[in-house]
C-alpha cells in the first residue's frame, strides 16, 4: 500500500504539472482527493493492515493528500496568473492613436494685446474707460486742441455721418469725455482700447478700421519724466526687457511737449533691416504732455493740474510681436490664421 | 521736404558731422530725418563727354554714330539712339565699366555692325526720377553747359553725390520747410552760427511805381503784397548747379526765372510767384475774393471755376493768378518773356487750404501757406529773388517795391519760471542751461530772477505758450537725458468694471467651449446692415463712403460671421464656430449721437466633434448652439432668468428659431440660417446667435452661498408620456416642475420617441424626476404621493397620457 501511495503521489503531481487550465486542475483535485479517489479507497482498505502498519499508512496518505494539495494551491495561482495576463494581452491597444479631441477657441490676437496692455496697467493702478465709436466733432477734434479748419486734422481723415457726427479717429475721445465727467477733480488715471476709423484704404499696412489704446493721468504735480518712467517700464513688460527704448520729440495738438517712442529692431538688433527700415528703431507709440487747452476745455485748471498722455495701435504691436505681415489678416478671420493664437505664451 | 547736405552747408557749418550723424542728432532733437539717400550709390564710371562728330547709322535709322572726346588721348565712338545729341553737346557718358542704377553695367558692344564703347546717358538713366527732369530733357539725353570739361565727373556736377535728408515734418514745424530754417535748427542743436545769403543792391533809372500798383481788396487773406519789376530779362535755362539743387529736392527745372523763384521758395521758404509783365494787360494788380463761379486756367492748363472763398490776383478785371496755389496760363512766363512782375505776399493759411482742397491741387506754395509762413521774410526773399534774376536771367532790378501792406508783426512774447519747468519736465535744470537753450535757438532771452521771458522769432510761429517753451527746452536738453520716474498720485485701485469683467467672462467660457473669437467690421452694406436686427432702427450711412461695400453701420453681427465662414468655406475649412462681441449702432434723432449697444454674435458649423479613426462625427446641429448659450447663461449665473420661444425671423429657419427671452423681454435669438440662405451663399448647415449683451450683463446676480449637500438619499421615478406633436417639452417641464413641489429637485428629459410605433401627429417624450428632503430620508408612499401629483397635474394641463 505504501507503494500505492508513492504511485499516485507521483502520478498526481505529474498531472498538476501539466495542467494548462483552471477546469483541469479542478479535475485532477477531484479525482485525487474528491471522496471517490484513489486515496480515499487505499484509506478504506486500511482495515485489512495490522495495528503497527495503520497509524504508519495512515499518517503516509495524509501527507500524499497534503502535498498534492499543495501543489495543485500553488499550480492554481499560476495558473489564474497566466489568466489575468492572458487577458490583459488581449486587451492591449494602440495607445499611439489620437485621443478624443477636446475642443477649444481662443482670442483674437488683437484681443491678447489689447488685454495684456490692459492688465499691465491695471495692475499699476489705472481704469479701463470706454465711449462711443460714433462721436460728437466736439469730442474728437474740438476738446483736443483741434478746432474746425486745423490743419492737423488733414492727419486724420475721417467718416462724417453729419456735420457734426463722425466715426472716431482715435480713441482720445474717451479721455476727453472721462476729464469732463471728473469735472476739475483728478486724479484721472485710466486707459482706453477702442475700435477707431479713417478714409484709408485697406491694403497691407492700411485699414479703414482698426484698434487704438491710450492712456491718460491727470492729476497735480504730473511730470513729463513719469511718462518716460510709465513708458519704459510699459515697453520692457511688453517687448522685453532687452530691448532699448528712443524717446524723439514729436507733434500732437493735444500734447506739448509730444513725444514718439521707439523700441530698436528685433529683427536685426538695431543694425538696420528691412522690418525697421534700415534705421535700427521701430515706432511704437506717440505720447506727450497733455495740452494746457485740452486740460481747460475739459473743465481742469491747467495752472494746477498736468497730465500726460499715449496712444498706441495694437495691429501694429501685434504685427511685431507674431510677425504678421499684412494688418488685412485681422479683419479677414480665416480660421486657420485665428487658431495660431491660442496658445499661452511666457 | 528734401535737405541736400550740400546745399545746407551754405547756410550753417557742418564740419565734423556726417550726414548720418546729422540725421540721427535732427532726429533726437525734434523732425524725424525719414531717411539719408546718396543718389550716386552704385553708379560709377559717368564722365562728361564732348560729341565731336556724329553720323547717322547706315544700318539703323534711328542710331547715331558718335565720337566722343572723354578727356582722354583719342576720342572714343559711341552708338547713341537719342534723338537729341548733336555734335559740339557736353554729355554724360557711361564709360566701359562703369555701372548703372540697377547694377547694369556697360560693355564694349556691336550695334548692328559698328563698335560702340559705352553709352550717352538721360538723367533718367543714372536715376533721377522722370518728374523732376526738364521738359527739354525728358525724351532724350541730357546737355551739360559748354564750360563742363570732358573727362569730368558727371556725377558730381549732377548733384548726385550730395546726400539728401528726408525730414518728416509735422504740421507745427512749418519753420523747417525752407534750407534757412534748417539751419536754424542744425544751428541750435550744434551751437553754431547761422549765415544769410548776402543779397546786392540794385539801383536803376526807373522806379517799379511806373509800371505797377497794387491793391487788396481781401485784407484779412493777404495782409502783405510786395511786387517787383524786374527787366530786361532773357529767359533761358538756369545754372546747372542751382538745377541740380532743385532736382534733389524734388523740383523740376524750367527757366531761369522760374527756378529762381522755386529756389528763393526752397531757401527762404516764402513762395514767390514770376508774372510775364506784358501778358498782365494792365498796369495793376488787384487781389480780391473770386466771384461764384469765375473761372481761371492755370499753369497745368486746367480750367477751374471759383467760388467766392478762393483768393484770386487780377489785373484790375480778370484773374492772373489763384493765390497761394498757382499762377494763371495767361500770364505765364515763356520764352518771349522780357520783363517780370515779381510777387511775394503774405496769405493767411485758411483761405489757401481751402483753395487747395476744392481744386486738389497741392503745390510747394500752398503747403507753405497752409501751414503759416514767416511774415518778416516776405520782403526779404523778393530782393533775393530780383537780385539772383539780375545776375542768373541779365534782368534790371527797377528802384523799389510796390507793396500793399497791412501787416502788424508782432513777434510772441512768453514768459515762464525756471521751477515751471523743472516741474513739468521733473528736471533739476539750471537757469544758465535753459538760457543757453534759448541762446542757440536764436530767442531773445530776458531773465528776470526765477522768471525767463523769452522773444520768439517770426519764424516759429509754432510757439505761444509757455509748454511750447518748455518743450524746446525739452527737446534740445534731449529726451534722452529726461530722468525716469513714475506718477506718485493718490489713486483707487483701478481695474476693470463690474461689466467689463463679465465680458471677459463670456469670451473666456465661449473659447474654452471652442469658439474662436473674431472681429469685424462695423461698416457693412446697406442692405446687410439690418440684417437680423434685433431692434427696427434706422440705418446710419456715411456722408461720403469710401465704397458702397463700407457705407452703413450695422445694426447686427451676424450677417458679418456668415460672410466669414463663406470665406472660409470656400478654403475647404468646413468646420468652424466662431463668435464675436462689438457695437451696433441705432439710429437716434437727427442730430444726436446714434444709440450703440454692445451685441453677442455666434455661428456653428459642420462638425461639432469628430474622431474619425473611431467613426464619430458629431455634426452643429441646434442644440449645440443653445447648448453653448445654455452653458454661458449659466456661468452668468442667469439660467434661471432666461426662456425660450419658437419664433419667425427673416433669415431664419421658420421651425429651427427660438427667441430668447431673459425675464420675459426678448434679448435674441438662436436657431438655424434659413436654408436658403444658406444655398444663396454656400453654405453648409448653420446655426447661428446673437444676445444684446449689453441686457444680458445688466442683470444683477446675487453672490454665490453655498447650501450644504444633503445627508439623506434621493429618490427617482422616470414617467413616459404620449402628448401631440405640437406640444413643447418646455410646456410639459414647467408644468412638471410646478406640480412637484418641494421635494422635486430635479427634472430632465431622457429621451424622445416620435417613430412609426406611435400613433399619428403623437410624440411619446420621458422625463427623470428625482425627489429629495434634505432633512431626512423619504418614504416610498410620500414619494408616490408627489409624483401622483405631478401625473394628475400633467395629464389635465398638457393632454398626456402615460405611455403603456
Amino acid at each position: 500500500m505504501k507503494e500505492r501511495l508513492q504511485e499516485l503521489q507521483a502520478e498526481a503531481l505529474q498531472k498538476v504539472e501539466e495542467a494548462s487550465s483552471l477546469k483541469g486542475l479542478n479535475d485532477i483535485r477531484v479525482s485525487y482527493l474528491g471522496k471517490k479517489g484513489p486515496i480515499t479507497e487505499v484509506l478504506r482498505g486500511m482495515g485489512k493492515l495490522s495495528a503497527e502498519e495503520r497509524p504508519v499508512i495512515g499518517a503516509l496518505a495524509n501527507e500524499v493528500r497534503e502535498a498534492i494539495a499543495e501543489q495543485i494551491e500553488a499550480k492554481q495561482v499560476q495558473l489564474e496568473e497566466a489568466a489575468i495576463a492572458e487577458k490583459l494581452a488581449a486587451e492591449t491597444i494602440d495607445v499611439t492613436l489620437p485621443g478624443s479631441p477636446v475642443r477649444t477657441g481662443s482670442k483674437h490676437p488683437l484681443t491678447k494685446v489689447v488685454e495684456e496692455i490692459e492688465d499691465l496697467f491695471i495692475s499699476m493702478g489705472y481704469a479701463v474707460a470706454e465711449g462711443p465709436e460714433v462721436e460728437k466733432d466736439y469730442y474728437n477734434f474740438e476738446a483736443l486742441n483741434l478746432p474746425k479748419g486745423h490743419p492737423a486734422r488733414d492727419m486724420q481723415d475721417s467718416f462724417y455721418i453729419t456735420e457734426d457726427i463722425l466715426l472716431r479717429t482715435h480713441t482720445s475721445p474717451v479721455q476727453a469725455r472721462t476729464m469732463e465727467k471728473h469735472q476739475g477733480k483728478g486724479p484721472v488715471k485710466i486707459i482706453c482700447p477702442g475700435k477707431v476709423y479713417r478714409r484709408d484704404n485697406d491694403d497691407a499696412t492700411h485699414s479703414h478700421q482698426f484698434m487704438q489704446i491710450e492712456g491718460l493721468v491727470v492729476d497735480e504735480n504730473i511730470r513729463m519724466s513719469d511718462l518716460k518712467g510709465t513708458l519704459d517700464v510699459f515697453a520692457k513688460k511688453m517687448f522685453g526687457e532687452d530691448r532699448e527704448i528712443r524717446l524723439r520729440p514729436s507733434f500732437f495738438p493735444f500734447t506739448e511737449p509730444s513725444v514718439e517712442m521707439d523700441i530698436s529692431c528685433k529683427v536685426c538688433g538695431g543694425k538696420g533691416c528691412s522690418v525697421c527700415k534700415g534705421t535700427g528703431w521701430i515706432e511704437i507709440l506717440g505720447a506727450g504732455m497733455v495740452h494746457p487747452n485740452v486740460l481747460e476745455m475739459a473743465g481742469f485748471d491747467s495752472k494746477k493740474y498736468s497730465g500726460f498722455a499715449f496712444g498706441m495701435g495694437p495691429e501694429r504691436i501685434a504685427m511685431l510681436k507674431y510677425g504678421v505681415d499684412d494688418i488685412r489678416h485681422f479683419y479677414t478671420n480665416d480660421i486657420r490664421f485665428l487658431k495660431q493664437f491660442s496658445k499661452h505664451e511666457e | 521736404m528734401f535737405v541736400s547736405y550740400k546745399w545746407l552747408q551754405e547756410y550753417v557749418d557742418l564740419s565734423g558731422i556726417s550726414p548720418v550723424e546729422l540725421a540721427e542728432k535732427i532726429t533726437k532733437s525734434g523732425i524725424e530725418v525719414e531717411g539719408v539717400e546718396k543718389k550716386s550709390e552704385g553708379i560709377k564710371g559717368v564722365v562728361i563727354g564732348h560729341v565731336l562728330e556724329k553720323v547717322k547709322h547706315p544700318e539703323a535709322d534711328k542710331l547715331n554714330i558718335c565720337q566722343v572726346d572723354l578727356g582722354q588721348e583719342t576720342p572714343v565712338q559711341i552708338i547713341c539712339g537719342a534723338p537729341n545729341v548733336d555734335k559740339g553737346q557736353k554729355v554724360a557718358v557711361a564709360t566701359v565699366g562703369a555701372v548703372l542704377p540697377g547694377n547694369f553695367k556697360i560693355k564694349k558692344a556691336k550695334l548692328r555692325g559698328e563698335e560702340s564703347n559705352g553709352m550717352i546717358c538721360s538723367l533718367q538713366e543714372l536715376g533721377i526720377e522722370p518728374k523732376v527732369v526738364a521738359k527739354d530733357y525728358s525724351s532724350g539725353i541730357f546737355v551739360f553747359p559748354s564750360e563742363a570739361e570732358a573727362g569730368q565727373d558727371a556725377l558730381s556736377l549732377l548733384g548726385l553725390d550730395d546726400a539728401i535728408l528726408e525730414l518728416g515734418l509735422t504740421p507745427n514745424r512749418a519753420d523747417a520747410m525752407s534750407m534757412l530754417g534748417v539751419a536754424y535748427e542744425v544751428g541750435a542743436i550744434l551751437g553754431r552760427e547761422v549765415k544769410w545769403p548776402e543779397i546786392s543792391e540794385h539801383s536803376s533809372s526807373e522806379e517799379a511805381s511806373g509800371y505797377i500798383s497794387v491793391k487788396v481788396d481781401a485784407k484779412e487773406d493777404n495782409p502783405l503784397y510786395v511786387a517787383k519789376v524786374i527787366k530786361d530779362v532773357k529767359i533761358g535755362p538756369s545754372p546747372l548747379w542751382m538745377q541740380t539743387l532743385l532736382m534733389n529736392s524734388g523740383i523740376r527745372p524750367h527757366n531761369n526765372i522760374v527756378d529762381i523763384t522755386n529756389y528763393v521758395l526752397l531757401e527762404y521758404g516764402q513762395p514767390l510767384h514770376a508774372f510775364d509783365y506784358n501778358k498782365i494787360g494792365s498796369k495793376e494788380i488787384l487781389v480780391r475774393r473770386a466771384s461764384e463761379g469765375e473761372k481761371i486756367v492755370t499753369l497745368d492748363e486746367a480750367e477751374r471755376t471759383l467760388k467766392a472763398d478762393h483768393l484770386v490776383i487780377t489785373n484790375g478785371t480778370d484773374p492772373i493768378a489763384l493765390a497761394g496755389v498757382m499762377g494763371g496760363a495767361n500770364s505765364e512766363v515763356d520764352t518771349d518773356t522780357t520783363t517780370v512782375l515779381l510777387e511775394s505776399a503774405y496769405f493767411t493759411g485758411g483761405v489757401i487750404r481751402k483753395a487747395s482742397k476744392d481744386h486738389g491741387l497741392r503745390s510747394e506754395a500752398s503747403s507753405r501757406y497752409e501751414k503759416g509762413v514767416d511774415p518778416n521774410r516776405v520782403r526779404q526773399a523778393a530782393e533775393r529773388a530780383a537780385d539772383l534774376m539780375a545776375q542768373y536771367a541779365g534782368g534790371t532790378v527797377l528802384n523799389g517795391s510796390v507793396t500793399a501792406d497791412a501787416l502788424q508783426i508782432e513777434p510772441a512774447v512768453v514768459s515762464i519760471t525756471l521751477e515751471k519747468i523743472n516741474r513739468v519736465l521733473g528736471t533739476h535744470l539750471q537757469m544758465d542751461q535753459v538760457q543757453s537753450i534759448f541762446k542757440r535757438l536764436q530767442f531773445t532771452v530776458d531773465v528776470s530772477g526765477d522768471e525767463i521771458t523769452v522773444t520768439v522769432p517770426t519764424r516759429r510761429g509754432d510757439i505761444t505758450i509757455e509748454e511750447d517753451l518748455i518743450e524746446e527746452v525739452a527737446r534740445l536738453f534731449g529726451y534722452d537725458n529726461l530722468p525716469l520716474t513714475l506718477p506718485v498720485a493718490e489713486t483707487g485701485p483701478g481695474g476693470l468694471t463690474s461689466y467689463q469683467l463679465k465680458r471677459r467672462k463670456v469670451r473666456s467660457f465661449l473659447e474654452g467651449a471652442g469658439l474662436y473669437q473674431a472681429v469685424t467690421y462695423s461698416l457693412t452694406t446697406n442692405e446687410k446692415a439690418n440684417q437680423y436686427a434685433l431692434e427696427t432702427a434706422d440705418t446710419i450711412r456715411l456722408a461720403m463712403p469710401m465704397s458702397e461695400e463700407r457705407s452703413t453701420l450695422r445694426l447686427s453681427i451676424t450677417p458679418q460671421l456668415l460672410e466669414i465662414l463663406k470665406y472660409n468655406i470656400a478654403r475647404q475649412n468646413d468646420s468652424i464656430a466662431i463668435y464675436e462681441t462689438g457695437s451696433v449702432f441705432l439710429k437716434n434723432g437727427e442730430h444726436e449721437l446714434p444709440v450703440e449697444k454692445e451685441h453677442l454674435a455666434g455661428a456653428l458649423t459642420g462638425l461639432w466633434h469628430s474622431q474619425l479613426w473611431q467613426g464619430e462625427k458629431k455634426p452643429v446641429d441646434f442644440y449645440v448652439a443653445k447648448g453653448v448659450l445654455e452653458g454661458l447663461f449659466s456661468v452668468l449665473g442667469i439660467s434661471e432668468a432666461v426662456s425660450y420661444h419658437p419664433a419667425a425671423i427673416p433669415g431664419m429657419h421658420p421651425g429651427r428659431t427660438a427667441e430668447i427671452k431673459l425675464n420675459g423681454e426678448a434679448v435674441g435669438f438662436v436657431g438655424q440660417i434659413h436654408p436658403k440662405v444658406q444655398k444663396d451663399m454656400d453654405l453648409k448647415e448653420t446655426f447661428v446667435f446673437e444676445l444684446s449683451l449689453q441686457s444680458v450683463l445688466k442683470v444683477h446676480v446675487e453672490p454665490i452661498s453655498y447650501t450644504s449637500i444633503p445627508r439623506f438619499p434621493s429618490i427617482t421615478r422616470d414617467i413616459a408620456l404620449v402628448v401631440d406633436r405640437e406640444t413643447a417639452a418646455g410646456q410639459i417641464y414647467s408644468v412638471i416642475t410646478e406640480a412637484g413641489g418641494k421635494l422635486l429637485k430635479e427634472v430632465s428629459v431622457f429621451d424622445l420617441y416620435e417613430g412609426e410605433r406611435m400613433e399619428q401627429g403623437k410624440k411619446s417624450i420621458a422625463f427623470s424626476l428625482k425627489y429629495l428632503d434634505p432633512e431626512r430620508t423619504l418614504t416610498d408612499e410620500e414619494v408616490t404621493k408627489a409624483h401622483n401629483k405631478v401625473l394628475k397635474t400633467v395629464e389635465e394641463k398638457t393632454g398626456a397620457a402615460l405611455r403603456a
